[in-house]
């Protein structure tokens, strides 16, 4: 519970830091640390409150969601023109596509094996 | 196709959508709904940036997710528990990769990620950025690949170290810089280039010296860098969603080194040096004697077992490389079934990366309620009759509490010691990773049991029934 109450508090200093930033229009970089420093906060919460049973579980849903670089896998894909540019991005994209099916399938199938006594 | 705002809101959500996922593994029940959770915002994420004007290539996007999710569905399908460690440390030279990729991609072309200044010359934050996502996704891709190999076996797990390794190291890191910083002055090539490839030679001249008794923190570590990558990537593209995602995965195995770290008494620097643990257990410390112990045969075990108010399992890595797991399951239920209470007693670093003995147990059908954490358990030793510890060493060693002179000394242990009786299905009286004697084996509550741990579990069976 207090771990909740303290991510809500983080997300509430987001808010409060976004506005006062936006008021003097800072670097976007400056707003992207922010969100990155918050992040790690969150994470920090997160994680600390997962069981260590579900240790492995969250590494391989970890790699998942690190694959989340698909994004930018896919913009640099984007262009129909084929050139290097091009064909990095669509390789990204393949690796980052076995990460994120192969990450949540094997933690789907992890997860499915705990089980309760019966 | 949707506003900026709209973007950016679903980009808000699938961000939300991650973070609900590791909420998620709080406990095992919400962990799947979590897993969905994690999938549905990949989906968003994916589908919102293919809607994007400047993505057209769809037919060979298409392509490429297509071979790449089909490797990855069939890998999911068919790896054995027991290959978790090396799969991840796999997954994690992709990410790694692609960041890479991704990375060189935004240098090749600036103007189409939209970090270009009107000459088409990249952005002098950009340029930072991008030397940053670059050298974490180089050096997480080659420090991966290792860590796969020696976790697979197809590199040896001893520790390779030679003289001059550090200074080595951080003639390299200079260089790396040095090239980093040229790159920011005046973005062309050839830094770029050299950055790179120092960066990779770095990634696996920092795991060769790392031996197979660390690896639990080093595929930890290595978690936690796939994580800052994908953050680099995104302080590169701006977009707030994968700097969330990243920082969450970045803290995430941040943890679990440390964790990790903890339960084997060791720092990150020290575990970073390298070194300690290879594949043969070193020459035993100070001078072996031989002293007396207790052996006996399964049936005696059975006994014991049957007799028994309460027992309580300790599982090691050799029950898994013995694939005794079933068979152990096998024991436990002719226990529970003669009113035994049994429980398991899990050490942290009882498999080769966190959290790996449970999924080994729970694929073998071990309830995880009956499964306990170190803390949980060690009040509960001196209350327990017997303790069945299989193809476990170094995690009982009492040195590890009583004698300051142990390399071991500090580290925290399962409290076997303190059960009236203690039976050890070994395969010989040989030492564990640390290459220590465990004075566990010559107790006088002690039984040892010379056998695999198959066999033993076996032979358990057929006494039991």
């Amino acid at each position: 519970m207090s771990d909740a109450l303290l991510v809500g508090d983080v997300v509430g200093q987001a808010t409060a830091h976004a506005a006062q930033v936006v008021g003097q229009s800072a670097d976007p970089f400056v707003m992207s640390f922010s969100v990155f420093v918050l992040a790690i906060f969150i994470g920090y919460h997160v994680v600390w409150n997962v069981t260590p049973a579900l240790h492995t579980p969250l590494m391989s849903v970890t790699n998942a969601i690190s694959s989340i670089v698909i994004v930018g896998a896919i913009i640099a894909a984007g262009p129909l023109e084929m050139n290097l540019a091009t064909v990095l991005g669509l390789i990204a994209v393949g690796l980052a596509s076995v990460n994120i099916f192969g990450g949540f399938m094997v933690t789907q199938r992890m997860l499915a094996m705990f089980k309760k006594r019966s | 196709m949707l506003s900026a705002n709209m973007v950016a809101l679903a980009y808000l959500a699938a961000s939300v959508l991650i973070i609900l996922a590791l909420k998620g593994l709080a406990s095992p029940e919400s962990a799947r709904r979590g897993n969905t959770f994690g999938m549905v915002g990949l989906f968003i994420a994916v589908v919102v940036t293919l809607q994007l004007p400047s993505v057209q290539n769809y037919a060979w996007i298409f392509v490429s997710i297509a071979v790449g999710g089909l490797i990855g569905a069939f890998t999911a399908k068919k790896v054995p528990m027991t290959h978790m460690p090396q799969t991840v440390a796999f997954m994690h030279a992709l990410v790694g990769l692609a960041a890479v990729f991704i990375a060189v991609s935004a240098f090749a072309n600036p103007v189409g990620y939209g970090i270009a200044d009107a000459m088409g010359s990249l952005h002098v934050a950009s340029r930072i950025e991008l030397f940053l996502g670059t050298f974490i996704g180089a050096i997480t891709f080659t420090a991966s690949l290792i860590a796969f190999g020696k976790l697979h076996g197809s590199l040896s797990g001893s520790p390779v170290t030679f003289s001059g390794q550090h200074l080595l190291n951080l003639a390299l890191g200079v260089v790396m810089i040095t090239a980093g910083v040229m790159f920011c002055i005046e973005p062309s090539w050839m830094p770029f280039l050299i950055m790179l490839g120092v960066a990779m030679l770095l990634g696996v001249l920092l795991i060769i010296p790392i031996g197979g008794a660390d690896m639990p923190v080093i595929v930890s570590m290595l978690n936690s860098y796939s994580g800052w990558a994908a953050a680099g990537i995104g302080f590169t593209l701006g977009n707030d969603m994968l700097i969330i995602a990243g920082a969450l995965v970045g803290s995430s195995g941040a943890i679990l080194s440390y964790i990790m770290c903890k339960a084997m008494n060791r720092s990150l620097f020290n575990v970073l040096l390298g070194g300690f643990g290879g594949d043969a257990p070193a020459a035993a410390g100070g001078v072996k004697e031989d002293r007396p112990f207790k052996s006996g045969a399964a049936e005696d075990a059975a006994f014991l077992l049957k007799n028994a108010r309460n027992v309580v399992i300790v599982p090691g890595y050799g029950l898994a490389v013995a694939r005794a797991q079933h068979a152990l399951k096998e024991v436990v239920d002719l226990l529970l079934k003669q009113g035994v209470q049994v429980k398991f007693a899990i050490h942290p670093v009882a498999g080769r990366m966190p959290g790996h003995m449970n999924v080994l147990l729970a694929e073998a059908d071990v309830p995880y309620d009956i499964v306990h954490e170190m803390d949980e358990i060690n009040p509960e030793f001196s209350d327990t009759d017997v303790v069945l510890v299989i193809g476990a060493n170094d995690v009982t060693n009492p040195s590890a509490k009583t004698d300051p002179a142990s390399p071991i000394y500090g580290m925290p242990i399962l409290e076997v010691s303190k059960a009236s009786h203690v039976l050890i299905i070994k395969r010989s009286l040989s030492v564990g990773y640390a290459g220590l004697d465990n004075d566990l084996f010559y107790m006088d509550k002690t039984m040892m049991i010379f056998d695999d741990a198959k066999k033993a579990c076996e032979s358990l069976i057929q006494a039991l029934d």
